[in-house]
């Protein structure tokens, strides 16, 4: 059995971890409130710019519509963008995305389709530098520091268009840990290039009904503009949203480890105490014994 | 019809401005845009320049945009920009500052797309300077 003073340590280190991972508990919580400050305010220009590009995109489906909008024609080459943290101590918030990259790694590989990464976040480097090293292009570091801004986003995007001009890859998907709530994230894909989602479908028609709208300059000029920005914006948001999954990630996370810490506190003092207990009694029994003996 | 029509300012960090509004004028990437009430519906890009906001005849309000997107409906009006910025907050002896280092970068440029890059920039310092200068619609 260990000794009183072994235990006497153990329960002081424990302490102090616990001071530690409450105090980063309470550091995670007024940061996930920031984010999600930030994540809300960022949601009008986001709006704004998906109902603009609704009605833009209804009126040029034709062969002549930009790239960006309407892909190669091809899927041979596919890019991954990861969004991961830079710091870990946030539970599963890494793991997870990790684990859904490589099942898609696989599935894409098994399908014969070459597949290229981009890692914004140290962590996710970290995790897939091992088996994958190859396949990434660029990683991008310290992006979110000391939070999410839009040229961070927009940096990354510039290298995505640069790549898919150079005709590097066809299909574009951003993977991030969608915010639902600060227990819960979810490890969410999203499409990039080609641009194509269900909510522009609707923006579109939406668009058709209300009355059209005269551009200047032409539709085409508008376009090519927009576009490269709209991925800038939905790779923010989407950086915002990781940011705030992030934090709340490392809430939940730090919250266990406080109550574990404490759990483990209070099994260690009963251990002390008896161990105290147990060696008073003996010590009482050798007084007793040998006084009996004289 | 109502005698105001919604400016909406938003940049990707937040909504920087949303008021009522009875007149205001546009930097349009081809020609100012007067925004009055029952417009008729347009997109269109932003060039760098100032939004001025008329209350009756006066300007009440001036903001430099560095460059964006507009949609105007007969009801409302949004401007998409990325940089936003009050006139009268514009300090002038630092855009000077950025004029001459920009022109600088423009210089050492190494390739087309590098100076290329660095004479946008360039033109939009240029505009920001040009409107706490001489402001629009004085």
């Amino acid at each position: 059995m260990a000794s009183l003073k072994d235990l006497k340590n153990r329960i002081a280190s424990v302490q102090s971890t616990r001071r530690i991972t409450s105090a980063m508990k309470m550091v995670a919580a007024a940061k996930l409130r920031k984010a999600q400050i930030n994540a809300e305010a960022a949601r009008p220009y986001a709006e704004r710019m998906e109902r603009m590009l609704g009605s833009l995109a209804s009126g040029s489906k034709g062969e002549n519509a930009p790239k960006l909008l309407a892909g190669t024609g091809k899927d041979d080459t596919h890019l991954i963008v990861l969004v991961s943290s830079d710091r870990g101590l946030c539970g599963g918030f890494n793991g997870n995305l990790a684990r859904d990259v490589r099942n898609r790694i696989d599935s894409l590989t098994a399908a014969g389709k070459t597949v290229k990464l981009i890692i914004i976040g140290r962590k996710g480097v970290t995790l897939l530098k091992r088996d994958h090293a190859d396949k990434i292009v660029a990683t991008y570091e310290e992006l979110s520091k000391p939070e999410p801004s839009f040229e961070g986003a927009s940096e990354v995007c510039e290298k995505i268009t640069d790549m898919f001009e150079a005709g590097e890859f066809d299909v574009c998907t951003l993977i991030y840990n969608k915010f639902v709530s600060a227990l819960t994230q979810e490890v969410t894909p999203l499409q990039l290039i080609p641009f194509a989602s269900e909510e522009t479908g609707e923006a579109a028609e939406a668009g058709a009904g209300d009355a059209q709208y005269e551009y200047e300059p032409e539709e085409e000029a508008i376009l090519e503009a927009l576009l490269p920005k709209n991925l800038s914006v939905q790779a923010f948001r989407a950086m915002l949203e990781s940011f705030a999954s992030e934090q709340g990630a490392r809430m939940t996370a730090m919250d266990n480890a406080t109550r574990n810490a404490g759990d483990m506190i209070n099994k260690l003092s009963i251990t002390y105490n008896r161990t105290r207990q147990a060696q008073i009694t003996s010590e009482l029994i050798e007084i007793i014994s040998g006084a009996e003996a004289l | 019809m109502a005698d105001t029509v919604a400016l909406e300012l938003v940049s990707p960090e937040k909504l920087l401005m949303s008021e009522e509004v009875e007149l205001a004028i546009l930097p349009g990437s081809e020609g100012d845009l007067g925004v009055q009430p029952g417009h008729s519906p347009v997109i269109a890009t932003v060039r760098p320049g100032t939004i001025a906001v008329f209350k009756g005849n006066t300007v009440e309000k001036r903001i430099f945009v560095a460059g964006g997107f507009l949609e105007i409906t007969p009801e409302r009006c949004t401007v998409l920009a990325e940089t936003a910025i009050a006139v009268e907050d514009i300090d002038q002896t630092a855009a000077k500052q950025e004029i001459a280092d920009l022109q600088d970068d423009v210089k050492v440029a190494k390739d087309d797309a590098a100076r290329a890059k660095a004479e946008a920039a360039l033109a939009v310092a240029e505009a920001k300077l040009e409107a706490a200068v001489s402001p629009a619609y004085a």
